[in-house]
């Protein structure tokens, strides 16, 4: 075979058609980077200089240094949220091995199971704005379910929303609720996908119940387990809806979460604190970097490992 | 399989289980249907303290129908669905390229663009806040419906791109090289070869964005602030205010607010599930 020797406009051929292959990733890349860019990468930046100042949201920010974090330190309110959120982080972990449990019952082949799985993944499809109401109403000491079912057991009725001691736990309870589903059905799916025989060769030597699930099924869940893991932090550090529906940060602001309270200084009544705000997010955004950076981590040595 | 199928127990234990389900399935919704329930009873049962007996009257079709004729209810699900359909379309577009970018092709900063796009879908919103907030003022975008999807789209971006770009990565990468050597263009090969196999992905992405964005109130509340612009998850609150301890007319307007991506989910379950895992889990 003899090689075709080069036609002319082979030479000639536009400098696109050169740099094709190097050129068109930018090119598809361009709108969706730039975009992102100022919309989301930017503003976290934006947000650290805006905490250094003190700003209504109209005027020019004046420039007041680290004065915003210093407040921060004697602000008791602050601390509450501060709390709060931690309560959140933990509790909200729950979500996990109930979501695993429900899994485990609901693996199984009889009659109309799909429709069992769908309807108990049902609360995670709905907004947090209507789960929010549902167990406003739900806790409702006059007339709530909730207070049916205490008095039942013979318990006073407690207005769960009311109380401070108790009303942190009543709305991290109420987003438990939809965030179990959702770990759920990554069980549910994980579960699809265990190896048959490693199940049937553990059964040969003598595992059983626990032991199999926790030597033989659970190590292999552990891609579903990691999901669950990120959507559940990052689900229990943007708890606002609930916050905001159930008892608008009270009572006494006892309910409150940074990202509650950081709206609240920066948009509502109390005043358009935006560097206050600010300084408040730049706290919230540290706590979530230490889990963004461990994800990160976690998947570039995925990447690596392929 | 794990747990040990049950048709391998005995039949006491069959029956149990199949009692059990049920059971444990009203439990699970109680809440739910406790406000169904609310939803057709009538407004005397209230004041009579007739909370959870049966109701005295079926008022299914006056409550709903108060919820869609005498209050802004229909206006707020139009604006909803003005701010949901053009996200979605917004964001099928930009991921199904950017993934495509990230997907296919080897350069250096690839991964960096990648794990840029991951860690801003995981920041915490208020960082965003105050910024976009004031972004949106000065593109006199502030409570209008344009300036509320222009945020959605590029943040959803940072979710689809990661999306896109896993799903493209497990396709056979020797169809891209196929088409290279039959010298085919690269935005031919973009849209004749990785688009049409995309479709599944494209469609479980485009159910999941859907609900996120009807589900979403806390940028409803910081960019807009009127019936002509709020969806349907912000104006359930004026709503409310309006109707102060009219539960009836309260769980109407819920379930009506909640029912669009519930019924998104029925008809797409499938996408829906697989969205979920973010492909992940197979």
């Amino acid at each position: 075979m003899t090689a075709p020797a080069l036609p002319q406009s082979e030479i000639k051929r536009s400098w696109y058609k050169r740099n094709e292959i190097a050129v068109t990733p930018w090119l598809f890349l361009i709108p969706g980077v730039l975009f992102f860019i100022v919309y989301v990468i930017a503003p976290i930046f934006q947000s650290v200089g805006i905490s250094f100042t003190e700003w209504d949201g109209l005027g020019d920010p004046v420039n007041v240094g680290l004065a915003n974090y210093a407040e921060l330190f004697d602000d008791d309110a602050f601390y509450t949220s501060l709390r709060n959120n931690l309560i959140w982080l933990v509790l909200y972990l729950l979500a996990i091995p109930a979501g695993l449990l429900i899994a485990l019952l609901l693996n199984q082949t009889v009659f109309g199971i799909r429709l069992y799985k769908s309807l108990f993944f049902f609360p995670f499809v709905i907004s947090q704005v209507v789960v929010g109401l549902v167990f406003t109403w739900f806790y409702d000491p006059t007339f709530g379910l909730f207070n049916v079912a205490l008095s039942w057991i013979g318990l006073g009725p407690v207005n769960v929303l009311g109380d401070e001691n108790y009303v942190t736990y009543g709305i991290i309870a109420a987003g438990l609720w939809p965030q179990t589903a959702y770990c759920m059905i990554l069980y549910l799916t994980g579960l699809n996908a265990v190896d048959p025989e490693q199940i049937e060769a553990g059964r040969l030597d003598g595992a059983k119940g626990m032991r199999m699930l926790w030597h033989v099924v659970i190590p292999q869940l552990k891609p579903a387990t990691f999901i669950a893991f990120v959507v559940t932090i990052i689900g229990a550090l943007r708890s606002f809806d609930l916050i905001s529906i159930m008892t608008n940060g009270g009572p006494f602001g006892e309910s409150r979460v940074l990202s509650f309270y950081m709206f609240e200084v920066a948009l509502s009544e109390y005043g358009f604190r935006m560097g206050y705000g600010a300084a408040i997010a730049v706290v919230l955004f540290l706590i979530m970097l230490c889990f963004i950076v461990y994800f990160l981590w976690s998947m570039y040595q995925e990447e690596r490992g392929r | 399989m794990f747990p040990t199928p049950i048709e391998k127990s005995s039949a006491g234990v069959q029956v149990a289980y199949k009692t059990m389900l049920p059971i444990a399935l009203i439990l699970w919704l109680l809440p739910l249907i406790s406000i169904m329930v609310f939803s057709i009873k009538p407004d005397a049962d209230f004041t009579t303290g007739n909370y959870w007996g049966v109701p005295s009257s079926f008022e299914f079709f006056t409550n709903y129908g108060k919820v869609f004729f005498e209050s802004d209810m229909p206006r707020y699900l139009l604006n909803s669905l003005l701010i949901t359909i053009p996200t979605v379309i917004g964001c099928m577009i930009l991921s199904s390229m950017t993934g495509f970018a990230l997907g296919i092709y080897k350069f250096r900063s690839n991964l960096w663009i990648f794990f840029m796009f991951i860690a801003g879908n995981f920041v915490p919103f208020q960082i965003l806040m105050v910024p976009v907030r004031d972004l949106t003022l000065d593109m006199g975008l502030y409570n209008t419906i344009q300036g509320l999807v222009l945020f959605h789209i590029a943040f959803q971006t940072g979710f689809c791109t990661l999306f896109m770009r896993n799903f493209i990565r497990a396709l056979p990468f020797e169809l891209v090289e196929a088409a290279r050597v039959e010298g085919i263009s690269e935005i031919r090969i973009f849209w004749y070869v990785i688009i049409p196999l995309m479709k599944p992905a494209l469609a479980a992405m485009a159910v999941l964005i859907f609900t996120f964005i009807w589900n979403d109130f806390f940028w409803a509340v910081v960019l807009t602030q009127g019936v002509e612009s709020q969806p349907v998850t912000a104006g359930i609150t004026s709503f409310n205010a309006q109707y102060r301890a009219a539960y009836h007319l309260m769980s109407a307007g819920s379930i009506v607010a909640a029912l669009p991506p519930v019924a998104m989910f029925f008809l797409m379950q499938k996408h829906f599930i697989a969205g979920l895992t973010l492909g992940a889990v197979k």
